[in-house]
């Protein structure tokens, strides 16, 4: 099934010409008056205009948040999960709608956010219902007549500026949790892809209380820092690169406030020799677990984007996967049969190619792919980009920097302890996969790989309830798991004393 | 690193456009710029340009040089990681990424293998 593109007559999806920050409940214009195009990476051709943002919005927002963070914080927590599942069932209710719209601004195939991005951002809200709904503060009975209450309060309002490869579930990820915990959101989408959540607004500008999520589009280097750095904002959280990470905790510590992070990645994913120890499904799953380097056409922060093969099964094992790699249909990201859009931007394709032409020059070997893919038609001056194999070593700065695109470094090891030398020999811990049918190395090396998340005979699943974040340079925290309330809550210890009798000291 | 402070070799170069754009965006900021290569993810693998100062350097960032008098860093780990290649500033169309500073007119600061 092909979606007609969003702006087309007989299209899901409507489109205005403009789009305003959505800011108190209502949508605002810019206080400069600028606006920007906004494109479609399929057609590299503009979907609509939103707003070029200055720090006078954020300062607009930032009020907004204020005014309704007491409401918010103080409502009971069953009337706030209320919300939140309303908030789930609405993006459920417009599943397809927000599926060809995120595919439309990102580049990523339809069938992809229909089946993962847009029920995992429902699911997120759910989740989070569910976790404040169970949350319990703690008593300690210090002594027999002193007595420590623990209750968790709201922050306040908090400031979140998401990527731009997921940003549909990103808001979803922070803003469910933020939201859950009583929190009202100052939000700032990616530069490329602010279209989405905007839309997202529109489906929820109903249902949340004015001034709870507040989103204000822009440049980075324009509004990025007025929110991050800003003292009317208690907490940061930010997913994007370590550089930016760097500042973002900077500014955090101007203000004394916490941050949370989430980085970049060169995900390790080790095939041991026994998975080709029978030709049935298990196998068929290890070659899907290697071509899901692909999987958003790369750009995930745990792209499993290095693949170790044990040296006993690499041809063949290898021979598999080329052939499943081959086979990827690459093209309109709207077409339900398409498993790899564009590159989100031209800036994006660039630096793929230009890695690519660093791998060649330092001797790794092309196994497949290598350039840019032309669809044709109106897909023509779109950012595509073959799915790529480069076959070399760990040393090599393919192996080490992450590209970001569909771009898998592969290379060999000889046992388990090559394996996770390998592995860890990285400035990233963000992913793993480890694909074995012996349990015991599987345990065992799932504990001894440096990453914050080590998917065991499986890859790429973000289930709410499996907590999510980096060890090394891949961040601070943890995000998809009740823990995340910790993030966004302060604890408020009463310490009280039953007892008349006085200290005796004065 | 010597005590001056100053690179050992110097592995930052600038083609005519970026030395031109950098020149630009001093003046019409009225002040120096600072370039720190970018890691990782989203926005990684670019010179994220800032004002003079506002992203603090630690003692394992890296000094690879100066274009028009801007400074150019990369943390060390990084630096190692990637072989201590050298870099070319350049300018290509397309809007900065990140939190970076563009040269303007829809342009933005690259990176190139040097």
């Amino acid at each position: 099934m092909r979606y007609i593109p969003p702006g087309q007559e007989g299209s899901i999806v409507s489109v205005h010409a403009r789009y305003e920050n959505f800011i108190g409940g209502k949508w605002m214009p810019p206080v400069a008056g600028k606006y920007r195009a906004n494109l479609s990476p399929a057609t590299a051709r503009p979907i609509c205009e939103v707003a070029e943002s200055t720090p006078d919005d954020v300062e607009l927002a930032l009020d907004a948040a204020h005014a309704a963070k007491d409401e918010w914080g103080e409502m009971s927590v069953a009337q706030r999960a209320a919300v939140l599942n309303k908030v789930a069932d609405a993006i459920d209710e417009h599943r397809e709608m927000l599926a060809v719209t995120e595919s439309w601004e990102n580049g990523k195939p339809v069938r992809e956010t229909l089946a993962a991005d847009i029920p995992l951002a429902a699911d997120h809200f759910r989740y989070f219902a569910a976790a404040i709904r169970s949350e319990e503060s703690e008593i300690s009975e210090i002594d027999k007549d002193l007595i420590a209450y623990h209750f968790k309060e709201p922050l306040g309002v908090v400031g979140q500026i998401i990527p731009f490869n997921f940003p549909l579930l990103m808001a979803a990820w922070k803003l469910a949790p933020a939201l859950a915990a009583g929190n009202c959101s100052v939000l700032k989408p990616a530069s490329p892809t602010p279209w989405s959540i905007l839309k997202l607004m529109e489906v929820l500008e109903d249902i949340l209380p004015p001034g709870v999520i507040n989103v204000v589009t822009g440049p980075g280097a324009e509004i990025g820092k007025a929110l991050a750095a800003n003292p009317r904002i208690a907490k940061v959280a930010f997913t994007g690169e370590t550089v930016t990470g760097r500042l973002i905790m900077q500014y955090a510590a101007e203000n004394i406030i916490p941050v949370t992070l989430e980085l970049g990645g060169k995900s390790p994913n080790i095939f041991f020799g026994d998975v080709m120890a029978d030709q049935d499904e298990f196998l068929d799953k290890a070659v899907e677990g290697l071509v899901l380097y692909a999987f958003n056409k790369g750009e995930v922060c745990t792209c499993p984007s290095r693949a170790l093969i044990q040296e006993s099964i690499y041809d063949k094992f290898m021979a598999l996967c080329l052939d499943r790699i081959a086979k990827i249909k690459e093209g309109n990201p709207l077409d339900t049969e398409t498993m790899m859009g564009p590159q989100n931007s031209a800036q994006q394709l660039e630096k793929i190619t230009s890695y690519v032409d660093i791998g060649r020059k330092e001797g790794a070997e092309v196994l497949i792919g290598g350039h840019r893919a032309h669809i044709g038609g109106e897909f023509e001056d779109g950012y595509f980009f073959e799915p790529t194999v480069l076959k070399g070593h760990n040393k090599m700065r393919v192996f080490q920097e992450e590209i970001f695109g569909p771009v898998l470094a592969v290379t060999t090891f000889t046992d388990e302890a090559d394996a996770l030398s390998i592995a860890n020999d990285t400035l990233y811990g963000l992913g793993a996969g480890v694909w074995t049918r012996d349990g015991s190395r599987a345990y065992r090396m799932g504990r001894a790989i440096k990453a914050g998340r080590v998917w065991t005979n499986c890859y790429h699943q973000y289930p709410a309830g499996a907590a999510f974040g980096g060890y090394k340079i891949s961040g601070v925290g943890r995000e998809t798991h009740k823990m995340m309330l910790e993030h966004y809550s302060q604890t408020k210890n009463l310490l009280v004393s039953y007892s008349t009798k006085p200290l005796g000291l004065f | 690193m010597t005590a001056t402070g100053r690179p050992l070799v110097r592995r930052i170069s600038a083609t005519p456009a970026a030395r031109e754009a950098v020149s630009r965006l001093r003046s019409a900021r009225g002040g120096p710029v600072m370039f720190v290569q970018s890691g990782g993810c989203c926005a990684g693998s670019v010179p994220m340009c800032f004002p003079a100062g506002e992203f603090i350097t630690g003692g394992h960032d890296r000094l690879l040089g100066d274009v028009e008098g801007c400074p150019f860093y990369i943390d060390g780990a990084l630096d190692d990681a990637l072989g201590r290649p050298a870099f070319v500033l350049d300018v290509a169309d397309g809007e900065p990424e990140g939190f970076s500073l563009g040269p303007g007119a829809g342009q933005r600061f690259v990176s190139r293998p040097g």
